[in-house]
């Protein structure tokens, strides 16, 4: 195996993990040069192999998943089939000579498989262990089950979330990405807590609370206001123009976000609209009293220009606007193309495929690499980690211990 | 990587994770101190340094008691600033600059927020920073980060979450009435960078033991939000149209507002059938098919309004979760508070602020067994000048007077 870079370098994590949140987190560990060995089985594929909520049944073999490739870059594959006593040995023997366990099956599952923290803990002491689960481990609802969506509706972001005459909004999957990110963080606290401590310990982590948590102020202000956050679109509490607006062209808009009045003078600059001058606009408070009037009015100006030139007389001016991008429109942005967030991997089926570079420019974070095929690193796992001989794993194969 | 082998002895709270972490934040609003949050949360000793006068922008964005906009009462603010101490300091003065320096001397990291190129006009690039504390992480946390065309486009919350493909992950941006999409509630995209940016700053600390040297970590906060739409804005990196068919799921009115199911695993589908007591719809035989399924989604989505209207949403969440079916309620904050599991979890504590008191805060998603979370409450304005300057930097009275009136801090 080629060595690894980066700053968590040396760093072994064994990953329990699938779908979408538990694999981002054990990804963002893999980009900063962590030895990920994703523990898998043709008894229990990733379903990121073979569906998803977003793209439905997936075409072709459960190698050639481009969503399991974004989500799982550099890690080693192992399989094992966990029904198996000899593979919950094995299992064991990789966890002591790991640093980190990552899993995100319902609380319990591997406890009953002989493989939860207390029992992982016997072999390594000072195992370092996260469990994701959707409301946590502990509490009258911990074996119920959940995704992204369901994650968002129970946190409260659904609710805050959306234009006010429309529906709740559960947000898209980037809310399991979430989760695995906030995995990530406390896991590299934990190993930080280890090296000056020699202590390691368990990490009972809630996907649901992970979006409670990015959404804190609406619980404080409640506790000190008693008034329940409403939905409000893309407008603002205080700031007024602050919303999308039309550009020319299908489906092109441009955000604006004017928050001062020093910004509202120059908005008027640039938009050079004499309606702008009435005294309904004059101050803050006024602009959000008659927001509706105003946007028709900016949004004048908007129509009759791309994004970009309306993102380019603004920013000259210092008001805040950006192009509202979509999938689509990402993958050609100057700015983006210019920072070099998508990288080209070179996968054995799915060939050379563009990928999302880490989300940091930072020494030592890459990426590392495609997506194991499944098993792809069995043989390495098994004897350069575990020093097992050749007979040993073929009969193991033989007896779909490893499967 | 704190050089200390036993237990932070500075007060008796910072016993988490990060004990003897020590932080400097110079950051606002929400992405910044939210980084800054969360290593304080886990032990960390975190000052944050803002401007004499208003202080954080945060301090003035509420809500607040009464609707009284008051600086120490703002919820934003009180939030995103646990666990923290506060100086004033103004890096406008020379005297203000130098006092940075020294303060950047003495820290494992810097976290700050400033446009790029900001800092190093003050003479407090990372290099320089660098040459007298070769050990710092500095993480920068900008809209469109350090470099690029865009790097110093100003940007509100607003305009970054639609610039990052979420609103609109799928093509055009439009919703179903031809109104733009909406971004998320609260400040979602800025909480998505400070995490992101913690993260980094966690894996430069960590890194600095192999390497001996801290770094400059540069955050985006455009590509903090991008990478969590990696799966789809990855796909349209490599083909024009690559999303087809989705799987039936989504909202439904129940008797007393929205919930949601969602449908990936053949086992789910039958809990969902079995919730709703085997339907005759449901026993048809293209409904045994996923493929089917998928082409009739809406078809389904009625079906289930229709079963859903006269039940609350506690009782279809609970009843399918029992059937093993991914069900839950929409739920509002004031709900999300009275929840039995976050009760029972103690996801929520008060802690005691001189200005506000008594507070409800959320803690963390996090429990560890071995160092529980120990947040405390924001600091006022400034609250630790005399501490910090006196107390630490050997500053006298007469020179905290002096300071204090040549504006410094």
């Amino acid at each position: 195996m080629p060595a690894r870079e980066g700053p968590l370098c040396g760093i072994r994590v064994a990953d329990f993990t699938w779908a979408w949140a538990g694999p981002h987190g054990s990804l963002l560990l893999s980009m900063l040069g962590a030895e990920v060995i994703k523990i898998e089985s043709q008894a229990r594929l990733d379903h990121a192999r073979v569906h998803s909520l977003t793209a439905g049944s997936l075409e072709g073999g459960i190698d050639e998943s481009p969503i399991f490739n974004d989500l799982n870059l550099g890690k080693r594959s192992l399989t094992l089939n966990l029904r198996k006593p000899e593979a919950r040995d094995l299992v064991r023997r990789l966890v002591a000579r790991s640093d980190v366990a990552l899993q995100n099956m319902r609380p319990g599952v591997l406890d009953r498989m002989g493989l939860g923290y207390e029992d992982l803990r016997e072999t390594k002491p000072d195992l370092i262990m996260l469990s994701s689960s959707a409301v946590g481990a502990t509490g009258p609802e911990r074996t119920y089950a959940g995704y992204a969506p369901t994650f968002a509706c129970l946190s409260g972001i659904a609710d805050i979330s959306g234009h006010p005459d429309e529906a709740p909004n559960p947000l898209s999957g980037a809310v399991d990405l979430r989760v695995g990110t906030m995995a990530a963080f406390a896991v590299l606290a934990a190993l930080i807590h280890r090296r000056r401590t020699g202590e390691g310990q368990h990490i009972d982590l809630s996907s649901t609370e992970v979006m409670s948590a990015m959404m804190g102020e609406a619980f404080v202000g409640y506790g000190l206001t008693g008034r329940e956050p409403q939905r409000i679109g893309n407008r603002d509490t205080a700031m007024a123009p602050h919303g999308c607006y039309r550009c020319r062209g299908e489906g092109e808009w441009v955000s604006i976000a004017v928050a001062d009045d020093r910004e509202w003078q120059s908005l008027r600059s640039v938009v050079a609209d004499p309606d702008l001058a009435h005294e309904d606009f004059a101050t803050a408070a006024s602009r959000r009293i008659h927001q509706d009037r105003l946007d028709a009015i900016v949004e004048r100006w908007t129509s009759e220009r791309s994004p970009a030139e309306a993102v380019e007389a603004l920013q000259r001016a210092d008001v805040a606007a950006a192009v509202v991008h979509s999938g689509p429109s990402l993958s050609r942005d100057p700015h983006v193309l210019a920072r070099g967030v998508f990288e080209t991997v070179d996968h054995p089926i799915l060939g050379e495929t563009r990928v999302v570079r880490p989300p940091w420019k930072m020494d030592g974070a890459k990426v590392p690499g495609p997506a194991p095929l499944l098993g792809q690193h069995n043989e390495y796992v098994l004897k350069e980690i575990l020093g097992l001989e050749a007979p040993e794993i073929e009969a193991l194969v033989e007896s779909e211990v490893v499967y | 990587m704190p050089a200390s082998g036993s237990r932070d002895t500075r007060a008796p709270t910072r016993t988490g994770a990060l004990s003897g972490l020590s932080v400097l934040e110079l950051g606002e609003m929400v992405a910044a101190p939210y980084c800054a949050k969360l290593l304080g949360d886990l032990g960390a000793d975190v000052l944050k340094v803002e401007s004499p006068g208003a202080g954080d922008p945060a301090r003035l964005r509420g809500p607040f008691p009464d609707a009284e906009p008051h600086p120490e009462r703002s919820a934003l603010f009180l939030y995103l600033n646990t666990s923290k101490r506060s100086i004033t300091l103004d890096l406008e003065s020379e005297e203000g600059r130098r006092i940075f320096a020294r303060l950047a001397e003495g820290v494992d990291v810097l976290v700050e927020d400033r446009m790029p190129g900001a800092l190093a006009d003050l003479g407090l690039s990372y290099d320089a920073l660098a040459a007298r504390n070769p050990g710092i992480v500095v993480t920068s946390i900008t809209p469109f980060g350090q470099t690029g065309p865009n790097r110093r486009h100003r940007s509100q919350h607003l305009n970054l979450y639609h610039s990052a493909g979420h609103t609109s992950p799928f093509g055009a941006p439009a919703s179903e009435d031809g109104r733009a999409p909406s971004k998320a509630g609260g400040y979602l995209g800025e909480y998505d960078a400070g995490l992101t940016a913690a993260l980094g700053t966690l894996a430069a600390v960590l890194g600095r033991e192999l390497s001996g040297r801290g770094q400059h970590v540069d955050v985006s906060k455009q590509e903090a939000m991008m990478g969590l739409e990696r799966v789809t804005i990855g796909r349209y990196a490599n083909e024009p149209d690559p999303f087809a068919g989705r799987p039936p799921g989504g909202l439904v009115r129940a008797k007393d507002g929205y919930f949601i199911f969602t449908i990936l695993q053949p086992h789910q589908w039958e809990g969902m059938v079995e919730t709703m007591g085997r339907p005759a719809w449901a026993d048809a035989s293209w409904c045994q098919d996923p493929a089917e399924r998928r082409a009739r989604a809406e078809e389904i989505q009625r079906h289930i309004g229709e079963w859903a209207a006269g039940l609350t949403r506690d009782e279809i969440y609970h009843r399918a979760q029992a059937h093993g079916a991914p069900v839950a309620p929409v739920r509002s904050v004031s709900e999300v508070m009275e929840w039995n599991q976050a009760r029972e979890r103690e996801l929520f504590r008060e802690l005691v602020h001189p200005e506000v008191g008594r507070h409800t805060q959320p803690t963390a998603p996090y429990r560890f067994s071995e160092t529980p979370w120990a947040g405390s409450a924001a600091p006022l304005l400034g609250e630790h000048n005399r501490a910090v300057y006196v107390d630490a930097l050997g500053y006298s009275d007469q020179d905290l007077v002096r300071l204090s009136d040549s504006g410094a801090i």
